[in-house]
Formats: structure tokens, sequence, C-alpha cells
């Protein structure tokens, strides 16, 4: 059991990391705390994703061997040399997504600041109930 | 050019609206006029899809010329073909519709409003025509974050509304990339049909049980079905008029449309109906949205919050169609996912020029309204009608049929279920109609309402003609909902 945990230590990472994130967004009353552990959340999963990709025993990126013409270009590729680079990919999309969210999300937060002076949602509800 | 199609139907709003700003620097009114001919463009390349389909079947297009399941690949099957018409064809009829509600309730911010509206379009068209997993989650988030900017620019607490639609929609879009994640992991692709082919020896596998589990637990959020529904009714209700016409009938139908690919497109209706307990869930899930829904919606005072809880109730209706699992029952599904985003768009245009004549969406504001906007409210009468399930609007059809496929599923408690959630429309939408039409203007309640009778009169044409157009397609989808069954919806169930 304990070999199993340890040997898997970055997935329980990612599983820690997301509770982490995913307790921030619900329990927290402060808007920024709030957008910080929805980046831990979002930053989590790149976490699982890029895991999934890994290989045991000193493999590398394709592009660095039998890449742009050089010497031995025209050998077989062996996949088992190469870290699996989808999820790589995968994750500069979802990054920019990311980024894509969080810009939004400020500028929402820019919003409420301007009109109720303040960023805690207990004080804007009040506000807003007050008209 | 003919081959090309499926994919113009998503590059014609995306460029639009990225020229958009630009339009809008030289003549700020000619955005308007560029959003419509740019969706009226979209909105016949899916017709002409849904034709082509109709005739030749599933239409397979390939991203770049790469060979699935290496490349992108677009699929448009009958559910995606119709999906693409009901989108398309809504959000040119919200189009023409926002000219007047846009330039009242956001006045100099008509550029960026068409900007993001075609980006959002472009989400929605996206997510419905992609074969491909994660290019969904792509589309959805960008049809997410346009949405969330239509609807912080709303009215006083929108952005609080909004932040709290971000965290859920956030949390959602999350859920389902990892539910992809697991699914790659296990079989190393992407694509839809891939995977399909891929997956059944896996099927005993725990990893794939997390994935479905996650998939469905994003989707739910994102479709807002109860009890993670709590975003929508705050957020649909804040959000400029326009934009509450536009998304209030998509978002919820398109995560549907998702859901339904996932269960009977990625996974074999085998494993979702059969192997795990999915659909069970499912029909409780429906049954308790339903009533929920209705109840909620019977204790509210504002117009557009009662429909937002009637749009939760409608969740309910297809998500324990489906969840019944059999062919009738899943019929009336997918057949109420377009009476419900027609009947839905008609409510929230009509909600949209009574907020535009009164600056109000209470329903205590809505006095002697018959007299003074007819037309308005025959509309609201006919929406009204489709959403209790009188015959000939469509309403009635795909109920009709949810209600045989609870028969035969022998699930007494959904089909009780959707016939009292008509007996609440039916108090829901008399009392509404009981104010418009007995109570008369000098009566009027408060002062806010009265100040402003005198200038209460029948909506400008650029959004009646609309409003009255979707009216009667309420009324033909209903008439014609046979060829509508026969022709689109029937291929579109999965063989059980």
């Amino acid at each position: 059991m304990f070999e199993f945990v340890v040997s898997h230590y970055n997935y329980w990472a990612y599983v820690g990391l997301m509770m982490i994130g995913f307790y921030a967004m619900m329990a927290k009353r402060n808007l920024i705390k709030k957008i910080i552990g929805m980046n831990i959340f979002q930053s989590a999963i790149i976490l699982f994703y890029i895991s999934t990709s890994v290989k045991k025993g000193g493999v590398t990126v394709p592009i660095l061997e039998h890449a742009h013409g050089g010497h031995g270009a025209h050998h077989a590729v062996n996949i088992m040399q190469y870290a699996n680079p989808l999820p790589h990919v995968l994750m500069l999309t979802a990054i920019v997504v990311m980024v894509a969210t969080l810009g939004v999300a400020v500028a929402v937060c820019i919003m409420i600041y301007r009109r109720y002076n303040t960023l805690e949602e207990d004080e804007i509800i009040m506000s807003i109930k007050r008209g | 050019m003919i081959a090309q199609i499926p994919i113009l139907i998503v590059v014609i709003p995306l460029i639009s609206s990225l020229f958009c700003p630009l339009i809008g620097l030289w003549r700020r009114g000619l955005c308007y006029l560029w959003a419509i001919v740019a969706l009226a463009l979209c909105a016949l390349a899916s017709v002409n899809t849904l034709f082509a389909v109709i005739a030749n079947g599933t239409i397979h297009y390939r991203l770049g010329g790469w060979a699935p399941p290496f490349g992108i690949e677009y699929v448009v099957d009958h559910l995606s073909a119709m999906m693409l018409v009901i989108v398309s064809v809504i959000s040119l009829i919200v189009a023409v519709y926002s000219k007047r509600t846009v330039e009242q309730e956001l006045p100099g911010r008509v550029v960026y409003f068409y900007t993001v509206f075609l980006l959002q379009v472009t989400g929605f068209l996206g997510i419905v025509i992609t074969g491909d997993l994660f290019n969904l989650y792509v589309f959805l988030e960008i049809g997410s974050l346009a949405g969330y900017a239509l609807i912080a620019i709303g009215e006083d607490g929108a952005p609080l509304a909004t932040f709290r639609y971000i965290v859920m929609g956030t949390i959602g879009a999350c859920f389902y990339l990892l539910g992809v994640g697991y699914i790659y992991i296990s079989t190393g692709s992407l694509n839809m049909a891939d995977v399909q082919q891929l997956l059944p020896q896996l099927y005993d596998s725990r990893v794939i049980l997390t994935a479905i589990a996650f998939l469905l637990a994003g989707l739910a959020v994102k479709m807002a079905l109860f009890p993670v529904h709590v975003w929508l009714p705050d957020a649909y209700t804040k959000a400029p008029s326009a934009t509450s016409a536009l998304i209030a009938p998509l978002m919820t139908k398109i995560s549907l449309y998702v859901m339904i690919r996932v269960l009977f497109t990625v996974f074999k209706p085998h494993l979702s109906i059969e192997l795990l307990p999915i659909t069970d869930i499912m029909v409780w899930a429906g049954f308790v949205a339903i009533l929920v829904g209705g109840i909620m919606a019977l204790a509210q005072t504002d117009f557009k919050r009662m429909l937002c809880y009637v749009v939760v109730a409608e969740v309910g209706y297809i998500v324990g169609g489906v969840g019944l699992a059999n062919t009738i029952a899943i019929k009336g599904a997918v057949l109420h996912i377009l009476n419900d985003a027609v009947m839905t768009v008609g409510l929230f245009t009509v909600a949209g020029i009574i907020m535009y004549k009164t600056k109000s969406h209470n329903i205590s504001d809505f006095h002697g309204l018959f007299k003074k906007m007819p037309f308005t409210m025959f509309a609201f009468v006919v929406g009204a009608l489709s959403i209790i399930g009188v015959p000939p609007t469509c309403g009635f059809f795909s109920k009709w049929y949810l209600i045989q496929g609870a028969v035969i599923a022998e699930h007494w408690a959904f089909l009780i279920a959707l016939l009292l959630s008509s007996l609440i429309s039916v108090v829901l939408f008399f009392r509404v109609i009981e104010i418009g039409y007995v109570f008369q203007a000098s009566h009027g309640g408060n002062a806010h309402a009265t100040g402003h009778t005198a200038t209460i009169d029948e909506a400008p044409l650029s959004m009646l003609i609309p409003t009255i157009a979707i009216a009667l397609s309420i009324i033909l989808i209903g008439v014609y909902n046979q060829a509508i069954l026969s022709n689109i919806i029937a291929f579109a169930v999965p063989r059980l």
C-alpha cells in the first residue's frame, strides 16, 4: 500500500491540490481567494495530464533526437524513448483557456469592486439588499 | 465549396466576430447589420447541411485533411444537424430582435455586445458540430466565457451573479476535462467514434467509471440540473434582455445535447443503460428537478426569474426522458430539446419587450398589458400554452411522447411529475395572464408602474416581428411534429 502511494505521488498530489482548490472555491468568502482556488483547481488538472504522459527510464522529448534532418533522421522511431507529447499539447490549449477564464473572472471582480467598493461576498450581498 | 460547408458554419461567426470591433471603429451602426448577415449565412449553411444529412446521411469533415483519430473530425449526423439549425436560427432571430433593447440597455457598448454575441454563437455551434472530445471542451469554454461577458454587463447585481456562474461553470468544465483525461489514458484516443470502438473491452474498468462520473457531473453543472442549478436563476434574471433571450434557451440545451452524445456516442447505450444504473439516477434527478423547478417558479414575483425556474424544470424533463431509456421517451426528450429551445426563446423575447417598454420584469407591473400590447401578449400566451402542453402547440407533443415513454418504462413517479408540472404551469401562467388581462392600468399597484403607463404601447416592429415569428413557429412545429420526428429524430435516437 505504502509503495503504491509513493510510486504514484504525482497523482496523489493532483488529488490533494484539486481538493485544496475546490475547498477555496466553495468555502472562502473573498472573491480573490475564490479565484486563487480556481487556479489551483485548474493547475491540478494540468499536473494530472502531464503525469499521464511520463514514462520511466530516461525518456526525452520527441524533437530532441532524430529530428530536423540531423544525423540518424531516418531511424525508425521507438515510441518507448519518448514521453507522450499529446497531453502536453492539450494542456497548452487548456492553459490558454484557463488564462482567459482568469482574465474574465478578474475583470468581473473589478466591476464588482467599482460598484460595491468591496470584494467580500457577505458585504456585497448586504449592499445589494440595502439597494 | 459545397464540401466545405460544415466548417463554414463555425468559421463564419468566428471570423465575423473578429472583424466586428474593426467595423465598429468605422461605423457603430453597421455592427448590427454585420452580425445579422453573418448569422443569416450561418443559418443558411446549417439548413443546407440539415437537408444534406437527411438526403445522404452523416457528413464527416476532416480538418486540414488529417484522417481521424489523429486529426480533428467534424461529424454532422441527424442529431447535430438538428441542433445546428436550432442554434443558428434562434441566434439569428435574437440578433434581429436585439437592436432596440441593446441600444436602450447597453448604450455605448453595442459594438462589443455583437462581437461577444457572435463569439458565443461560435462556441455553441462548435460544441454541436465537433466529433472530438477535447475540441468540445475548447468550444464549451469559448461559449461559456462569452456567456460570462454577456451576462456581466446586465443590471445591478449581475457581476456578482456572473462571478458565481464563473466559479460553478469552471468546476463543470474542469470535471468534463478530467473525464476526457481518464478516457484518453485508457484508450489513447480523443475521437468520439474511435473511443466508442476502443472502449467496450474496458467497460468493467474503474477508470472508465470515474470518467463517466466526471463527464456527467461536469455536464450537470453546465446544464443546471437540480441541485447544481443555483447559478442559473440569478445569472439569467440579471442579464440584459437580449443576452437572456440568447443564452437561456441555448446554453442548457447544448449541454443536454453533449450529455446525449456522451451517453450514446462516446459510450454505447449498452453501457449507459444496462451495465450501470446511470439512467435510473437520471430519471430521479429529472423527477426532482421538475418538481423543485415548478414549485420555485410558483414562489417568484419576478417574471424573468420565474422563467428561469421553468427552464430548470424543463431540463428535468429532458434528463428524465433520456433516463427512461426507451425509444419513445428518448424521441420525446430530443423533440423536447427543439421545442423547449423555441418556447424559452419566445418567452424571454416577450420578457425583453416588456422590459423595454415598462423598464421592469416584475409581474406586478404587468397590469393591463393585454390591452396595450396585444401582439406581444399573443406571443406570450402561445409560449405559455406550449409550456403547459396544450395542443396544437409543440410542447404538447414532446410531453405526450415523454408520458408514453414513462408508461412503457412503468415509471409512475416520473409520470406524476410530468402531469403535476403541467398543473403547476397552468397556475403559473394564468396568474400572469390574470394580472395582465383583468386588472386595469389605472388600478396599477405601485407608482413606478403608473409613471410609465402613459407611454406603454405596442413594441417596435424590429422586436415584434421576431417574437411573433417564434410564436408561429411554436404552433408550426407542433403541427408538423410528425415530419420532424420521422425525418430527423428517428435517426438521432440510438438503437436500443
